[in-house]
């Protein structure tokens, strides 16, 4: 199952390093109208390679999330101040287009949410819009190759024009990150992206991680302790919008430096 | 055996039990002012999941009865030894099966405790540390049985009182290590752990100085040979018993502190590579 050489995926386990940093977020404040909600968070995020988000609930990794790809501009009374950059380039930059954006950073989120279309639609849509495809043949090697990545092609490939909403829920998920992979991203953010699943689609979902980390800057945000644990190299945990700890992975779960990481991962939090 | 032997024995059985502080609520409980990460003193909050907590308080008191015990037979096993009284011998040997079976049972725990809750962080390290520190005390029992089968084997045969002398004092000092660290268990104190892990090399050396003294016994007369082994095996097993509660020391600092001890330890049993010929 495994492509990658033991001694990669020892370094990798031991280091929780990848290449060089992909996001990197300065002083990143966020305000909820009066509400203060993230407080100076500063992180570098590694290219190829997946970084969990963890905390209770309200503690900002959401809203931190949605930094990235700027889903909070769509909120009225949110404002966002500091400094968020994707290879080098400030992504707050005035002059960026922001729809270009969102197809750099791709994002899955809790419930898999397909259009009312087709199989076939629901993945060529975003490259239509984003004009990467010039011909119907490119355009169908596209859905291909999207949905042999989110490793959903051989359960779909003989009823591509069914609706996306008749397949079960761990398969519209897979169908949702083909979604996000057909335009080409290079980060994908995930919000719980297995929440709603069972343990094997779960199962297909985080298999499915591990490949995308390859080629992909990946962010999840989690509850699952054991789900973090296990699909990221990376992990940072958030409580009460401050950023309290970040490092490698293994690190955090065995030997955390924060009391208050410890006393959330251990289920002491009082 | 007189009665009073024989009560004095019962005594040291029950005396364990509280000679270790047992955590008997998170609050009062040595665990409760464990340290926390960094090494920190920290009020330790208690876990959401009560049952989670008492599991790792019952899993806490049974390596204190499971140390206590070891404890008791070492003692006693040497007792045996010295006084050549092959029923206490033989109690010894019986009382090892109890030391088994809380081993057993530690695992057993361990096990489903992993299973069940998935334990982390500080709760992984407690956990993985109770199924280490069985381990060695499971070991720390057998060599104890070991020297009690010894103690059968040469009830009958005089002792040369200087060559008890020097093991009795090896035992008293492998003992007391035993005690200093399932207390820095309890206390889940590093420091104290630390304190025992080095002085491991005080057993190692009387253990040389005691195994020069039964080879130059046996060279004098070969008739001494079949208790000299014997005397022999019986302070190697108590050196062994040094080794493991370095281990257990060991275990205590990765517990509390989350990374191994950094230096080497020193060691001081050469036995080894020593060689005595006859000039």
């Amino acid at each position: 199952m495994l492509n990658v050489t033991s001694p990669d995926v020892e370094r990798a386990v031991k280091t929780g390093s990848a290449d060089a940093t992909k996001v990197t977020a300065r002083n990143v404040n966020v305000f909820y109208g009066e509400k203060h909600a993230l407080h100076d968070v500063t992180v570098d995020i590694p290219d190829r390679g997946v970084m969990a988000f963890i905390g209770p609930s309200g503690c900002g990794k959401s809203t931190f999330l949605r930094c990235i790809n700027r889903m909070n501009d769509t909120i009225p009374i949110c404002r966002v101040t500091g400094n968020i950059k994707i290879d080098g380039e400030d992504i707050y930059d005035p002059t960026l287009d922001v729809v270009q954006l969102r197809a750099r950073v791709g994002m899955v989120f809790q419930k898999p949410n397909p259009f009312p279309k087709s199989i076939y639609e629901n993945v060529a849509y975003g490259p239509r819009i984003h004009g990467l495809a010039g011909s119907k043949a490119e355009l169908d090697h596209i859905v291909e190759t999207s949905l042999k990545r989110a490793a959903l092609w051989n359960e779909v490939k003989d009823r591509l024009l069914d609706p996306g909403t008749g397949l079960s829920g761990g398969q519209q998920q897979r169908l949702c990150i083909a979604r996000a992979v057909a335009v080409g991203p290079e980060v994908i953010l995930m919000d719980e992206p297995c929440s709603a699943l069972d343990p094997i689609a779960t199962a297909k979902v985080e298999e499915l991680i591990d490949e995308l980390k390859k080629n992909f800057c990946i962010i999840i945000v989690t509850h699952s302790m054991q789900q973090a644990a296990r699909v990221s190299q990376r992990t940072a945990f958030f409580h009460l919008g401050i950023l309290v700890e970040e490092g490698a992975t293994t690190d955090i779960f065995t030997n955390p430096t924060d009391q208050r990481t410890q006393d959330y991962i251990t289920g002491r939090f009082g | 055996m007189t009665t009073t032997e024989r009560k004095s024995l019962l005594g040291g059985f029950m005396s364990w039990r509280t000679a270790r502080p047992e955590p008997k609520t998170a609050a009062t409980s040595p665990i409760a002012v464990a340290t926390g990460p960094k090494g920190e003193p920290d009020p330790m909050n208690e876990h959401i999941v009560k049952s989670y907590e008492e599991e790792l308080a019952l899993l806490d008191r049974k390596i204190a009865q499971m140390g206590g015990l070891a404890e008791h037979i070492l003692a006693r096993s040497f007792d045996a030894l010295e006084r050549r009284d092959p029923q206490l011998a033989e109690q010894v040997v019986k009382a090892d099966k109890q030391i088994d079976q809380l081993e057993r049972d530690i695992e057993e725990q361990v096990i489903s405790m992993i299973a069940r809750r998935q334990p982390l962080a500080n709760d992984l390290r407690h956990v993985m540390a109770a199924l280490r520190i069985t381990g060695d005390l499971e070991r720390i029992g057998d060599l104890a049985k070991n020297i009690a089968k010894r103690a059968l084997a040469i009830a009958h045969e005089s002792h040369p009182k200087p060559l008890i002398t020097g093991l009795r004092h090896m035992c008293e000092l492998a003992l007391s290590q035993l005690k200093d660290v399932l207390d820095a268990y309890a206390a889940r104190n590093a420091d104290r752990a630390l304190t025992v892990w080095r002085a491991d090399e005080n057993i190692d050396s009387m253990y040389n100085s005691l195994f020069r003294e039964l080879l130059t016994y046996m060279m004098e007369d070969p008739r001494n040979i079949g208790l000299s082994t014997h005397l022999l095996f019986g302070a190697k097993n108590i050196e062994r018993v040094g080794d493991h509660t370095t281990n257990i020391a060991e275990t205590i600092h990765f517990l509390v502190k989350g990374v191994n001890i950094a230096d080497d330890r020193p060691k001081g049993d050469d036995t080894s590579s020593t060689l005595f010929s006859k000039d």
